[in-house]
């Protein structure tokens, strides 16, 4: 094993782990490893360490195992033998290089699906025990650096994108004016105090795909809804921070981001098509901030559809007739449950609805999660070819005639991408937004 | 040898039931102080109608995807497990010295039963060391404590067996089945096999986390 670690480290380029491995001493490393161990690797990380029958069970779970043909590295509980289990055995006294592989591994070959969490018979949270590995390399400042890059425009502006608050609110007017050429009395609501809905996306939809925010806002008004979006920063409920393990600046931004909705008075929080962000609104940035839920009740884009739809509030005037299929987001699905009510919206919207396999809460990750695709082009090639069974699955569910897939989250967008253009595949890619926009009785 | 056999039977059988209860205590304790401290939020989030969900549905034989998906080695693990509890708790060998000394006493299996459930133990260690070595992410996932701890699991069983059916030199197998006996039990708190303390916790804590906050299932 210790040979397999140099090789794979030999060829580690990223700017962040190197330069941050740069001014790395074993003495710090052993410092930081047994601070985060003792502050906060409490009674789980101990106990899943401990119990770990070391069965192997969880392999088949993970896409990077399938996708490398059942290469153990890429296990799941072969990811923690790498890191977790060498930097307890060795009480924190690993070198630069293991911790530089270390970093690569729980930052760019594991996803944080939580798939495996389902196939382990005790319930282990893998991704928990990654998820603490990049806690421990953020505090060694190696974390690789295009997510480092995101995490830090977090830190400077409480938004993903470096996006300035100006330019915000120039993009909500910008695509307010479009859609009213559509709709003449459309309107983005800004500041609205007392509306019942706040309507928050992550930060490359103004940035990159502002036709969103056009289709949400024509949906909103559609369906009569009383809605706002902040012009502060708090817009943007994505998180690349609890990614990285910069857990002090997740909280931070999860707190502008509910404190926004608090100070609109607004009744709920409707966030877009994004798996991540509602992850860390609704799971993980409310636990940060002392909330065992949510202070503000927090819907998915998925299951605000399936409201409008099943209440007859959306009515679709001619369905989309080309045959699609259904990409369950992780985090809609092992992080909401959430399948059902999206085929509600699929088949209320759509002719032909064609299952992939597996589905559901044993979906494979589109590869780009988990903070993955954020980590940037040094290691594009690297999750395309560890999601090689998810190109096999999209091709499977072509060959049954779905030229079209459906997957309500951004993420998963970006992931998915890459993997038709490198397998060629030619499908293309919606949101649930996209089809509801498309195929919705609007005003004349 | 009498007098090595009259300690392993005597004294040492209160040591290693000592150090079991003992240990399990001290350690479900211990973790319970540390989760307190340290992820207080585990208590908040336990819900005990999912926590008790994901149990069942992992301990019922083919409950889970996994389980449907591995069909040897879930009959495998399930036979292994009821054998290694039952065998021991309910033998009539067993139980006649526990009346002997205490004088309680409780239902038992048939000695056929009991010498199938000890070959049931004695073939699944057999099926978990050859997965072990022949399945390349079992390997990879395992150190000498894996071998070490499995030699512990079926010693007794093995010890057992030939004792019961007085193959050659079963008076000294007689002793090395009672101590490998006694030396198991007294690992189970403080090895991997501490697994029978904490599966209900860790299930039980997925099982909340997934069915309560998540809304989906875990299986
Ligand atoms: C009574 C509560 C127990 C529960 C719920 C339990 C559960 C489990 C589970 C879920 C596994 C993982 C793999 C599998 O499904 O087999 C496992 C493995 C194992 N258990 Fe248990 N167990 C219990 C008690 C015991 C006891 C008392 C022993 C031995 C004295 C034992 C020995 C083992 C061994 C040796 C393995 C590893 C198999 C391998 O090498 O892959 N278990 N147990
Ligand atoms: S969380 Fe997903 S990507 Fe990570 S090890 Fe588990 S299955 Fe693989
Ligand atoms: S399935 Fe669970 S117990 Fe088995 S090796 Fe994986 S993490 Fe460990
Ligand atoms: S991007 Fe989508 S499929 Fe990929 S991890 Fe996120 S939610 Fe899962």
């Amino acid at each position: 094993m210790a040979e397999s670690v140099k090789n794979a480290a030999a060829e580690i380029t990223d700017a962040g782990i190197v330069g941050g491995a740069a001014k790395l001493t074993p003495e710090k490393i052993e410092k930081v490893i047994n601070n985060v161990l003792k502050a906060e690797g409490g009674a789980r990380l101990k106990t899943y360490v401990d119990i770990c029958a070391h069965c192997g069970l969880c392999s088949e779970a993970c896409h990077f195992y399938l996708s490398h043909d059942n290469d153990p590295k890429f296990s799941p509980a072969g990811k923690v033998k790498q890191t977790v289990w060498e930097i307890i055995k060795k009480k924190g006294r690993v070198d630069v290089e293991f911790i530089k592989r270390a970093s690569e591994i729980a930052s760019t070959e594991c996803n944080l699906c939580r798939r495996c969490v389902m196939y382990c018979p005790f319930g282990i949270d893998i991704a928990y025990l990654l998820l603490t590995v990049r806690r421990i390399c953020h505090k060694l400042g190696i974390t690789p650096q295009y997510i480092q890059d995101t995490a830090h425009s977090h830190s400077a502006t409480a938004n993903q994108m470096w996006v300035k608050e100006d330019e915000w609110i120039d993009s909500l007017m910008w695509q307010e004016d479009e859609a009213r050429a559509e709709i003449p009395d459309l309107r983005i609501p800004l500041e609205k105090e007392g509306a019942d809905i706040f309507y928050s996306v992550i930060g490359p939809e103004p940035k990159f795909r502002a036709q969103l925010i056009y289709q949400a806002a024509v949906i909103m008004h559609v369906a009569g809804m009383n809605w706002t979006m902040p012009a502060t920063p708090g817009w943007d409920n994505s998180d690349m921070c609890m990614f990285t393990g910069d857990f002090e600046m997740m909280a931070r931004l999860k707190k502008i981001h509910f404190e926004s909705a608090a100070r609109l008075k607004v009744k709920k929080i409707v966030m877009g098509e994004c798996g991540h962000a509602f992850r860390s609104v609704h799971d993980v940035g409310n636990r940060a901030l002392s909330w065992k839920m949510p202070p503000i009740p927090v819907i998915h884009a998925i299951e605000f559809y399936y409201e409008l739809i099943r209440d007859g509030k959306i009515k679709i005037a001619k369905k989309f007739d080309k045959p699609v299929t259904f990409h369950d987001p992780c985090n809609t699905v092992r992080g909401r449950g959430l399948h059902e009510m999206g085929r509600y919206v699929a088949n209320a919207t759509c002719e032909t609805l064609i299952e992939m396999h597996p589905n559901r809460e044993h979906n494979y990750c589109c590869g780009a999660g988990g903070g993955v695709i954020n980590c940037g082009p040094p290691y594009k090639m690297s999750r395309i070819d560890g999601d090689k069974i998810k190109a096999e699955q999209l091709a499977a569910v072509k060959a049954k005639g779905a030229q079209t897939i459906i997957a309500p989250c951004h993420n998963c967008h970006g992931g998915l991408e890459d993997l038709i253009h490198h397998h060629k595949l030619d499908m293309n890619i919606k949101f649930l937004g996209d089809i509801i926009y498309e195929t919705m009785e609007k005003p004349e | 040898m009498h007098d090595i056999y009259d300690f392993v039977s005597g004294p040492m059988v209160w040591v290693s039931l000592i150090i079991f209860a003992a240990g399990c205590i001290y350690r479900f304790i211990s973790m319970a102080l540390l989760a307190k401290e340290k992820d207080p939020f585990l208590y908040n989030y336990m819900s005990p109608y999912h926590a008790l969900r994901s149990i069942f549905h992992w301990l019922t034989p083919f409950g889970s995807e996994n389980m449907r998906k591995n069909p040897v080695f879930t009959i495998v693990a399930f036979s292994f497990h009821i054998c290694v509890v039952i065998a021991p708790l309910f033998l009539f060998a067993h139980i006649i010295l526990i009346k002997q000394s205490w004088n309680v006493s409780w239902w038992f299996i048939s000695d056929t039963m009991a010498d199938i459930m000890t070959l049931i133990v004695i073939a699944s260690c057999v099926f978990f060391l050859i997965r072990r070595i022949v399945r390349p992410e079992v390997k990879f996932l395992t150190s000498a404590s894996d071998y070490i701890i499995l030699a512990m699991v079926a010693a007794p069983f093995i010890t057992g067996f030939w004792t019961y059916h007085q193959f050659a030199g079963c008076r000294i197998m007689g002793i090395i089945h009672i101590l490998s006996g006694e030396i198991l039990l007294a690992a189970i708190p403080f090895t991997r096999l501490s697994h029978m303390i904490f599966f209900p916790i860790s299930r039980g804590y997925i099982g909340s986390e997934f069915g309560a906050i998540r809304h989906a299932k875990d299986w």
